[in-house]
């Protein structure tokens, strides 16, 4: 029993939930988590699969993150894009990347895209939807390219064109409108581009930067805010105070620097006996 | 009423020119009835990593305990000081363990980290009550006065200031948003840190 | 075909409507000595959609007048058309404009006729009074109102106003050694103010952006003083008293 304290138990712990309990029937409702509003997208091309993401991350109507990254790393040729409760996309995609890379490391062979898929819905579907991870799944594998949509629930998708998030309509619209199979890389990359644009400019939940991430047989290609069309522009004004504009009435300072002074004790400059 | 609003509270953090700032009001309340003018909410974590944490003031406590603990062992296992980045995973995944049952708190974290080089670069970041992290390269707000304090530092941030300068603006920062918050307020603390040394000030403001 | 379900006819039901919705957007004015500047942005929003991106919420009264007005856009627009009703009432039977302290009034009675179901809108009232100074009242839905420096208010008015504490009151500021702050600031710095303010809001509020529209009133005798030549400013009206009402358009971000 001793040892409990030191190693936690892995999963997640509900100690908090009866004190939580009692605060909400109080009526006291429990504050919202950062959401990743989003416009997220994915679409097979000639050579594999582009996945899109805008970068913008709410809390309610305030922008919490101007540039965050929503396409998710989970194996060199497989990658995962998330929209819905940020930490759980997160958390949730960094546990099947491990996962993967342990099973990659047992079997010898590079993880399937289909594998990731049955992971992440057995996971999800195990918690019934409280987990609030909707995602964009896609990626080359030695059966070729794949692309999924995972929703919160666990239920899945497998289309050539998806999308996902609070501007999903907005880029399906382009999708709809454009998507031809086996386009040609630079085609496919601008239609994910214009898609994920449309989420940006269209839907308020989704905004700032677009990334894309290019996946084929050969390789993966992160392109980590490939279209910037939301810069702030300069400011009027410059905004520095002058030193000792704000008052204060104490100051403590704490030196880093640890300074020795050496003072010489008995003989005065006579070699050390060594006899 | 939020639970995050029950004793109130607001912390922000700010990069400067190889220094960060991270600075709090004081007040704990209940609700609308102030109880304390000094109480401090931001913690030093190493010499030069300072965590603020906003929220419920009895997991204020709590999750400093469990802070302590784990840079503990941390330091004991690995045999070094933990870096900032580290150990805002530490704060991340510590959160988001209670995915289900939370800390009503979002910290926020500031410091300075070591590069290969043996010189220092700033860092801030911040997560959700669940620990989603938040790295900026500007600035990172939370408590009950964050949209107001989102509001003055996106006007008054500038890049690159010097310690003295950060201080005035994010003192400045601190102040007036706290004074249209309130659940925030009741004195200000500021801590400026550096590569040699830390300036903590107790800022004079209004105590309504 | 579905049969009506007995049980839940047996009980009474309710039903209810909400008239009311949240457009979104942001308004902001500020006094100076002898002028006054009203601003808004132009998006209107509903939830995660934007309806438009240009519906404006800052109107031209009077010469001397200008009306912001935020919160419910139909409340606000039909707001406005009554205020102007009223005013050229005013001016038919009086032949002159009403002043800006009566209009102020005006709102008043009008906003709190309607106290038992409100129009859900803030207003702010900016422009130049019979004394030549510049000034701004703010109301809340139902008519109370103050005459003011500088305010701001919809969506991100919990962005904006403590800015303004900052920069315009000068609020938590030391004054250096042997000097004081100003009590009125020139044009210029109220503009770039102004429009900081608002890139800032849209840069953290997503119901803030896709343009900016700048009323500035001036008071007789009282010229631009060299900025004549500012980007987007556009006159609208030279009364023969000498007071003059411009219009500046910019442009936000449209994400």
């Amino acid at each position: 029993m001793s040892q409990q304290s030191a190693f936690s138990s892995p999963g997640f712990d509900f100690s908090n939930s009866v004190r939580n309990n009692f605060l909400q029937e109080k009526g006291m409702p429990l504050p919202k988590a950062t959401s990743t509003g989003t416009t997220i997208v994915g679409c097979l091309f000639k050579d594999g699969i582009i996945l899109g993401a805008d970068t913008r991350a709410t809390e309610g109507e305030i922008i919490a993150d101007k540039n965050c990254e929503k396409i998710h790393y989970i194996t060199e040729s497989i990658r995962c894009c998330g929209a819905g409760t940020a930490a759980d996309t997160e958390f949730t995609t960094a546990t099947i990347s491990s996962n993967m890379e342990l099973h990659s490391l047992s079997t010898g062979r590079k993880p399937r895209v289909v594998t990731v898929m049955t992971m992440l819905k057995q996971y999800l579907f195990q918690y019934q939807g409280h987990i609030g991870a909707a995602l964009v799944l896609g990626g080359v594998d030695s059966t070729g390219p794949h692309l999924f949509t995972i929703h919160p629930h666990g239920s899945t998708d497998k289309l050539p064109y998806v999308t996902m998030g609070s501007g999903s309509l907005a880029a399906m619209a382009v999708f709809e409108s454009s998507w031809k199979p086996n386009m040609e890389r630079s085609d496919a990359l601008a239609l994910v581009s214009a898609a994920v644009s449309a989420g940006i400019f269209n839907d308020l939940g989704s905004g700032s930067n677009v990334d894309a991430c290019i996946i084929t047989a050969t390789q993966t290609e992160m392109l980590r805010n490939f279209v910037k069309p939301n810069e702030r522009v300069e400011k009027e004004r410059h905004y520095t105070f002058r030193r000792g504009t704000t008052a204060w009435k104490s100051e403590n300072i704490r030196d880093l620097i640890v300074n020795e002074d050496i003072t010489l004790v008995g003989a005065t400059g006579d070699a050390m006996d060594t006899s | 009423m939020s639970i995050m609003e029950y004793n109130g509270g607001s912390v922000i953090a700010m990069v400067g020119k190889d220094c960060v700032a991270i600075a709090s009001d004081l007040r704990l309340g209940s609700q609308a009835l102030g109880i304390s003018s000094n109480f401090q909410r931001i913690f030093p974590v190493t010499d030069r990593v300072y965590v603020g944490l906003p929220g419920l003031a009895t997991d204020v406590t709590t999750l400093r305990e469990r802070f302590r603990y784990r840079v503990n062992m941390y330091t004991i296992k690995e045999e070094r000081e933990i870096e900032p980045e580290t150990f805002a995973h530490l704060v991340s995944s510590t959160l988001y363990q209670h995915r289900f049952g939370p800390y009503f708190i979002e910290p926020v974290m500031a410091g300075l980290s070591k590069t290969p080089s043996g010189g220092f670069k700033p860092f801030i970041a911040a997560t959700d009550l669940i620990g989603c992290l938040n790295f900026a390269k500007d600035f990172v707000v939370a408590g009950t006065a964050s949209a107001k304090l989102f509001g003055v530092a996106e006007g008054l941030w500038e890049p690159d200031l010097e310690a003295e300068d950060l201080f005035e603006t994010i003192s400045q920062t601190l102040l007036n948003a706290v004074d249209r918050d309130a659940y925030s307020g009741w004195g200000a603390i500021v801590h400026v840190i550096t590569k040699d040394k830390i300036i903590t000030r107790t800022l004079k403001g209004r105590m309504d | 075909m579905i049969m009506p379900d007995m049980d839940s006819l047996a009980h009474p039901q309710e039903r209810r409507f909400n008239p009311y919705t949240e457009n979104g957007g942001t308004i902001l004015a500020i006094a100076g000595a002898d002028f006054s500047v009203i601003a808004g942005d132009t998006r209107q929003s509903e939830g995660y959609s934007i309806q438009t991106r240009y519906a404006p919420k800052v109107f031209r009264l009077t010469d001397r007048a200008v009306l912001a007005v935020n919160g419910f856009a139909a409340d606000g627009n039909m707001f406005v058309k009554k205020v102007k009703q009223r005013l050229e009432w005013y001016h038919h039977a009086h032949a002159k404009d009403m002043p800006l302290r009566a209009i102020a009034r005006l709102i008043q009675t009008m906003l709190y006729a309607r106290r038992f179901f409100p129009y859900y809108v803030y207003n702010i009232l900016g422009g130049i009074e019979e004394d030549g100074t510049g000034a701004v009242y703010s109301f809340d839905p139902v008519g109370s109102y103050e005459r003011e420096a500088c305010r701001a208010a919809g969506a991100a008015q919990s962005l904006v106003q403590p800015f303004l504490d900052n920069q315009i009151y000068f609020k938590n500021q030391e004054a250096a050694q042997g000097t004081s702050h100003p009590s009125h600031l020139p044009l210029e710095t109220v503009l770039s103010i102004v429009i900081d303010s608002f890139t800032s809001a849209t840069e953290r509020h997503i119901e803030v952006g896709d343009g900016l529209e700048i009323f500035i009133a001036l008071s007789k005798g009282r010229t631009l003083q060299g900025m004549e030549s500012i980007r987007g400013l556009q006159e609208l009206t030279v009364t023969e008293d000498g007071e003059r009402l411009f219009v500046m358009r910019r442009d936000l971000k449209k994400d």
